[in-house]
């Protein structure tokens, strides 16, 4: 109860309630969560159920669109899914994707950006260039050269198997470095202050003072660029999927949808790609903007009245 | 009171609690590989900026006395005082613990001697972690140390400790930023005790508060001191402070000690000039103010000590000898000690 009152009282919530944006992206975003997550209770068909599709009810069109189909509300792929089914089930993937490659990144760089911060002199010159290098790659660039090995030396089939925990590897080593940088400057900044000091007088190991002293101090900045980063690995799995190393078509994500689609769009069935493509920009923005606030909420120079 | 005095000497000519052997600690601030590269002529050159922050400094520490450090911002106090606990590694010298030597054990060896040494810092907003509440930072090095003790144990220490300090129990379970400076600074002093501490580095632990609460702290850190026979190493640039707490005093200028004596015989009757000057600016109701001892030009840097005794620059006294020969810390009368050729020529 105490708990709950905190949270009614609290500056972040009156913050965030007197911000529409940010209480649109949120209702944005938790619709979409639902739904994703909630896509085989929520969705009409199943589109990993092959028996349950047929060939002869492909590309039909949205409801309001002539010569369409009322069982498929936004229409049918050109194998003949339930565009709304397979937006969900994609979505999901998606989701999964973007919160497991930042989860994997958030492990990573935190691991690193504290013992980088903590250790300094050469173990914090050695992860820091470790991280400049990694920067200085595109993270395409890795993922295409991970990915045409894995897809080369598995073969296609069992690739499909392994796509989703191949993806969020891939991204997830391949963006770390933006949070260690982050968590490496917040560390830089807390480990001269008394409280670690006294910490020291205490005696505390070193791996205790980092994880339960220094960490919960640092974890504010990590938080925003959490956010943005969960956009940005939907969008990098989004755009390896549109070149082909991502989702097969079989367990579509979002990017593979619009891929799939996109062969189609001058033959006239343009909600194949555009409607996946629609639901990934709101996903994208609804994030953003979610973060956006969460950064000026955060930082106190921008307090406003 | 007599009767502790005499005991605290008899027990210091024993094995005095804490000491300081030629303590050298110096900071390379020198950077990275390519900051350091300089031509010099002709030469490429690596050149390193090491910052001597204390230097050769001796000390010893009676249990049960109080021993003030003063000197100007920048003199080293504070590194003084975290070189003696083990924050910073010392360059050279020794400390000793009960005449055991603590300054190169490894962190776990080292596990004994931090229940007894602890700390109070100048910041009260800085030294206690903002995400940890008030019952979680005092229950800590209870814990960590007294693993055989039982929850209500600890619990029943940390209200104990707590009620000592004047911050009610029942406030543990609020974060410190709910608390003033004041009770932010018991809150930092309760924590240096909660363990079976016998010694207590105190850096500044009043300067960073309002005037009125400091006679509270001053006062708590003295009655601590007499119900758990406490010793201190003060270090503060507040002259009217320390004459009030301490047993001695120790006075430092750029990382050298200048004088260490008795509190009384030092304010009544400073040796060193530059004692003499620090002593004379302190601002009296009253009193003419011509009365200072009005030094010549500024601090020089750390970075390049001056040759011989470091103070000769700004010396009224000083001589050819004092420009090239760095004084000895020598006895001049019975209880005190002074690093200065002038005394111990009997020139001043």
């Amino acid at each position: 109860m105490v708990w709950l009152r905190r949270i009614r009282q609290s500056v972040m919530l009156h913050s965030f309630l007197h911000d529409p944006v940010a209480v649109g992206s949120a209702i944005f975003l938790l619709f979409f969560l639902i739904v994703g997550f909630g896509a085989p209770l929520v969705a009409p068909h199943n589109p990993y159920d092959s028996a349950s599709i047929d060939v002869m009810d492909s590309e039909k069109p949205p409801v309001w669109e002539e010569g369409s189909d009322e069982r498929f509300l936004l229409g049918t792929d050109a194998q003949g899914r339930d565009m709304l089914s397979t937006i969900l089930y994609g979505l999901r993937v998606s989701l999964i994707i973007g919160m497991g490659a930042v989860a994997l990144q958030a492990f990573l760089g935190i691991t690193v950006g504290l013992i980088a911060g903590y250790g300094g002199r050469w173990v914090d010159t050695l992860f820091m260039r470790l991280a400049d290098v990694q920067l200085s790659f595109s993270t395409y660039m890795i993922a295409i050269f991970i990915g045409a090995i894995v897809k080369a030396s598995l073969g296609v089939g069992n690739f499909e198997r392994i796509a989703v925990p191949f993806l969020i590897v891939v991204i997830g080593l391949a963006e770390w470095p933006q949070i260690g940088r982050t968590v490496r400057a917040s560390v830089l900044g807390e480990k001269n202050k008394e409280y670690v000091e006294a910490a020291r007088v205490i005696g505390l190991p070193a791996r205790r003072i980092m994880i339960r002293h220094i960490l919960p101090n640092t974890l504010t900045p990590v938080l925003v660029i959490s956010t943005v980063q969960v956009a940005n690995a939907i969008m990098s799995e989004a755009a390896l999927s549109f070149i082909g190393l991502g989702m097969p078509i079989t367990r579509p994500s979002l990017g593979s949808l619009i891929k799939a689609g996109f062969e189609y769009i001058f033959s006239g069935s343009w909600w194949i790609t555009i409607l996946p493509g629609i639901v990934l920009v709101l996903l994208i923005l609804s994030i953003n903007l979610l973060g956006d606030w969460l950064r000026d909420y955060l930082n106190p120079k921008l307090y406003k009245s | 009171m007599d009767t502790t005095h005499a005991h605290n000497a008899a027990a210091s000519s024993a094995t005095p609690l804490l000491e300081t052997v030629n303590l050298v600690k110096h900071f390379d601030i020198s950077g990275g590989l390519l900051d350091r590269i300089q031509w010099r002529g002709s030469n490429l050159e690596f050149a390193r900026t090491v910052v001597r922050a204390v230097n050769n400094v001796s000390l010893s520490i009676a249990k049960g006395e109080t021993l003030s450090v003063v000197g100007e911002s920048g003199c080293g106090k504070s590194t003084l005082a975290r070189t003696v606990l083990g924050l910073y590694p010392p360059q050279s010298g020794q400390v000793l613990y009960r005449g055991e030597r603590i300054d190169n054990l490894s962190p776990q060896q080292m596990l004994p001697y931090r229940t007894k040494m602890q700390m109070v810092f100048q910041d009260p907003y800085a030294s206690l972690n903002p995400r940890m509440k008030v019952r979680e930072i005092l229950e800590e090095p209870v814990r960590f140390h007294h693993k055989e003790k039982s929850r209500s144990e600890v619990k029943d220490r940390v209200a104990e400790v707590m009620k000592q300090v004047g911050v009610c129990p029942d406030w543990g379970e609020r974060y410190p930023h709910e608390f003033s400076g004041g009770q932010r600074q018991r809150i930092s002093i309760a924590r240096a005790l909660v363990v079976d501490t016998e010694f207590i580095v105190a850096d500044e632990p009043i300067s960073a508060l309002d005037v009125s609460i400091q006679a509270q702290i001053l006062n708590l850190l003295m009655d601590a001191q007499e119900q758990r026979s406490l010793t201190y190493l003060f270090i503060s640039h507040d002259l009217s402070v320390v004459e009030h707490i301490s047993t001695r005093v120790a006075v430092m200028y750029l990382g050298f000690l200048c004088e260490l004596a008795p509190t009384e015989e030092l304010f009544t009757n400073p040796r060193h000039p530059y004692t003499q000057a620090l002593l004379s600016a302190i601002p009296q109701l009253g009193a003419p103010s011509q009365d200072h001892i009005r030094l010549s030009g500024d601090v020089p840097t750390p970075i390049n000590l001056p040759p011989g005794c470091v103070f000769h620059g700004r010396c009224p006294h000083a001589d050819k000898r004092c420009r090239r020969e760095i004084p000895a810390f020598l006895a001049s009368g019975d209880t005190t000690l002074v690093a200065c050729h002038g005394v111990e020529e009997g020139r001043i």
